[in-house]
């Protein structure tokens, strides 16, 4: 049984529940993933399905995973993935995986490349607080101290400064499935999950 | 279209009558009680609509005793059993929030005159 599929992100609505309540929900497009390679204990020394995601025109698609993609014979794919499996020999090769391995009030876990923040201050990056905004305070956004004088003579490994952020694969845990639509591919979740539109996430079912 | 659109569209009701900003209304409101459901009724101003498809929502204003309470609505929302309009007021902004300050006979909202009495 397959418990993980990858889909793209398509924004975020309201979504009135059966007895009235509003949640806030993620709307998905999950899936149908098509397996693509069986990968076996005895040749790659684990078990897993790869599987591709989106269709591809196959001029569309670059040399080398072309050769690959002609190798399978189920077509080319903008994203491919691995889902690890006990029994990757149950699967064929062309089959497809739909967003109806998931029911309503599923737990899963999804995860996905977090927006890029570019070059960020402490502020937004660690939550630091900053410092006074009047009185004549000049230190507005700023870290502050960084360290100590001549002992260590260093500033700390793993300090938190000014850096790069976001654009990191972020996992959000145990959000809720309020709705699937298979037929439409769609896979409704309680909550907000990493990206932007149109990002590519990973959906991994919990229980 | 959109599909994130399509799914708004069908979670959207079409029972809900056109009122605007000014009008007076009766909202019936369910409320659940443990397993027994009742309905409650909120009568007050319309100051505010906010525009949306299932995140359309209103604002009901009323003085009770003395206090004034809002209570903000889902437009599309299924806890609403109906809406009655009772008034229609005549009123020159979209969002009223002047009548906050107000209270007392300043607080009224003149109501619209829908017959225009032609001037031989």
């Amino acid at each position: 049984m397959v418990k993980k599929l990858f889909g793209i992100k398509l924004g975020m609505t309201r979504y009135f529940l059966e007895e009235g309540k509003s949640v806030s929900v993620t709307v998905l497009k999950v899936g149908p993933c098509v397996v693509v390679q069986k990968k076996n204990f005895a040749k790659e020394s684990y078990n897993a399905i790869q599987v591709g995601f989106g269709k591809l025109k196959e001029s569309r698609s670059n040399k080398p995973s072309l050769g690959h993609f002609r190798a399978a014979g189920a077509g080319c794919f903008v994203h491919l993935g691995e889902i690890r499996i006990d029994d990757p020999d149950g699967f064929d090769i062309g089959q497809e995986i739909k967003s109806d391995i998931f029911s309503v009030g599923d737990i899963v876990h999804v995860s996905g490349v977090s927006k890029g923040r570019g070059f960020s201050g402490v502020i937004k990056r660690w939550g630091f607080s900053g410092g006074r905004k009047t009185h004549g305070s000049r230190s507005h956004r700023i870290p502050g101290s960084i360290g100590c004088s001549a002992t260590p003579g260093r500033v700390q490994k793993g300090k938190k400064l000014p850096g790069r952020m976001g654009c990191q694969r972020v996992t959000i845990k145990n959000l809720k499935v309020v709705d699937v639509r298979p037929e439409m591919d769609l896979l409704l979740v309680k909550g907000s999950v990493p990206g932007s539109r149109n990002s590519v996430v990973e959906v991994c079912k919990i229980s | 279209m959109n599909i994130i659109e399509t799914l708004e569209k069908e979670q959207m009701r079409a029972d809900i009558p056109d009122f605007r900003p000014g009008d007076t209304v009766k909202v019936h409101a369910r409320i659940k009680e443990g397993d027994k459901e009742r309905i409650q009724v909120f009568q007050g101003v319309v100051i505010r609509k906010r525009k949306g498809n299932t995140g359309a929502t209103f604002t009901v204003r009323k003085v009770s005793y003395g206090i004034g309470v809002e209570r903000i609505f889902p437009l599309h929302s299924p806890l609403i059993d109906k809406i009655e309009i009772l008034t229609r007021g005549r009123v020159r902004r979209a969002r009223l929030y002047y009548l906050r300050n107000l209270r007392g006979k300043a607080a009224r909202i003149k109501e619209k005159k829908y017959q225009k009495t032609s001037i031989s």
